[in-house]
């Protein structure tokens, strides 16, 4: 833990040596969702509702979403990166330090500027939590807070699988797109709204729903069971398969060379 | 000329090499799309009166989208003329006896095309196959058909004059990332890529019609989904070639000025 501080306060100054380059970075990172955002908003003054979700509960939806991932891929990007550490033999001199693999992995990229979406988030909260009409109670509060940080772990387990994969093919992966980027831009709406196969599959195979769709369902008291509150706990068990592919994955991995 | 298409041809072979990859971005496409087509049917069921478009025609539109990301897609830039730029490679290019924007300008039709020939055909025929109402439908006369073609070129041109301006901005800036992101984000939010512009409310919508990114991806799908029909089609495409030549205009006089006071960068 003291050693990733260390790589986090390293990577933090190098970046802030480009001051204005990481300012414009961010911004683009801060654009990117908010024309999402403008999309989803053009919509609505279209139409007042979808599946029965209003503009406001839909933004709760989009910033949990937004939030998670941008978390995730915050602490994450290492694992975004990963096809090119092992390409280029990065990876082999990894492997010879005396520390934890996954770790370094982890700790070899962190892009700061990400958190243009982060901010995102927030700003959208903002708007979105007093404008839902829910009455915040602090189970619901708790709730809101499972969503997000049980979100950001499934992601961070998707950018692990996308990382593993590349033990195999090299290359990284276009296909893994759909389950992050896609599931954020497409977790802008309740995962409902794309019909009942769709949130079965995002329910039992990738846990995207689980921590986003049921959940919100008990914050808008359409669900009285405490157990919708808790249903973002169970998308957890999701990084067993992650973690054992990534080591599997390891196990098997030779060397690029060069 | 000659060099130009010589040029055209080398990268087209190249980028059809990746066949791979190819496969991987088409299942990714085909999944992105069908969600989309998800997402838009919800609303329409939500209210069939407040839809601008018939169901139909926003179905080929999105799946047409897929099918031709790459070509219309203006964040689909090339890395190589970044690092071109920055790491002072430009030096070489500029020693070659060819223009530079129009080496710049064929190498990019040529990828953009290598990519969306390898990936288009599979995503239309499966697009064609799924059942109502997700299945795409044809144009409806042979000349909406022809016009579609037309626009797309241009629009494939417009594309490529636009993001030449980001590359040729490089030699100004150098630290490229930023700006290279939020111009294609803007770029392509008001070209149609998020939602189709007959979804923006008004003013918003009439204000995007107007721009330079309205003669991006908007055109040829909305022509060729029937949205937009006749007159209007030509009117659209006097717009696109209208766009086209002062897209061009401006490239050319951003990249003699800029070349004139080049610094390599390193060596």
């Amino acid at each position: 833990m003291r050693l990733y501080m260390k790589y986090f306060s390293m990577h933090l100054q190098s970046q802030m040596q480009y001051k204005l380059s990481f300012f414009f970075t961010a911004l683009g990172q801060f654009l990117v969702s908010f024309t999402a955002l403008l999309g989803i908003w053009f919509m609505f003054m279209r139409f007042n509702a979808v599946e029965g979700f209003s503009f406001p509960q839909v933004l709760l939806c989009f910033a949990t979403m937004l939030m998670a991932f941008s978390l995730a891929e915050f602490m994450g990007r290492g694992f975004d990166h990963f096809p090119r550490i092992i390409s280029n033999g990065e990876f082999d001199r990894m492997l010879v330090r005396p520390r934890r693999v996954a770790l370094q992995v982890l700790a070899s990229q962190m892009e700061f500027s990400r958190l243009g979406r982060l901010v995102q988030a927030i700003l959208v909260f903002c708007y979105a939590i007093p404008a839902s009409g829910v009455n915040w109670t602090y189970d619901k509060i708790i709730t809101l807070c499972l969503m997000v940080i049980c979100g950001s772990i499934v992601f961070f387990c998707l950018f692990l699988i996308y990382a593993a994969i590349s033990f195999f093919t090299i290359e990284g992966l276009e296909f893994m797109n759909i389950f992050t980027d896609g599931g954020r831009e497409f977790g802008r709406y309740p995962f409902s709204v794309y019909g009942k196969e769709a949130l079965r599959f995002l329910t039992y195979v990738i846990p995207l729903a689980l921590f986003q769709y049921y959940p919100l369902l008990y914050i808008l008291e359409r669900k009285t069971s405490s157990f919708y509150m808790f249903m973002p706990l169970l998308a957890l068990p999701f990084a067993i398969p992650a973690y054992a592919f990534w080591r599997f994955g390891l196990s098997r991995y030779k060397s690029t060379g060069s | 000329m000659k060099k130009y298409l010589a040029i055209f041809r080398i990268r087209f072979i190249n980028s059809l090499q990746y066949r791979a990859a190819a496969l991987a971005g088409m299942a990714t496409q085909f999944a992105w799309g069908f969600m989309e087509i998800l997402a838009f049917l919800a609303f329409y069921k939500a209210d069939p009166a407040a839809f601008p478009m018939e169901f139909s025609q926003t179905v080929s539109y999105i799946w047409m989208q897929q099918a031709f990301l790459a070509l219309f897609m203006v964040w689909f830039f090339e890395a190589e003329i970044f690092n071109a730029i920055t790491s002072g490679g430009i030096a070489y290019e500029l020693a070659r006896p060819v223009d530079l924007y129009w080496r710049w300008f064929s190498q990019s039709v040529a990828n953009r095309l290598a990519k969306t020939v390898l990936r288009c055909l599979p995503i239309l025929i499966i697009a064609m196959l799924v059942p109502e109402p997700f299945r795409m439908s044809l144009p409806a006369t042979h000349g909406q058909f022809l016009l579609f073609l037309v626009s797309a070129a241009f629009s494939l041109g417009v594309v490529i004059s636009f993001s030449m301006l980001i590359y040729i901005s490089t030699f100004y800036t150098l630290s490229c990332t930023g700006v290279r992101i939020i111009s294609a984000v803007l770029a392509d939010f008001l070209a149609g890529a998020i939602i189709p512009l007959p979804f923006f409310p008004q003013p918003f919508r009439a204000i995007a019609e107007m721009l330079p990114f309205a003669a991006m991806q908007n055109m040829p799908l909305r022509i060729y989904s029937g949205n937009i029909a006749g007159i209007n089609a030509f009117w659209g495409i006097g717009l696109q070639v209208f766009w086209l030549i002062a897209l061009i205009l401006i490239g050319r006089y951003m990249i003699n000025n800029a070349l004139r006071k080049v610094v390599v960068q390193g060596g």
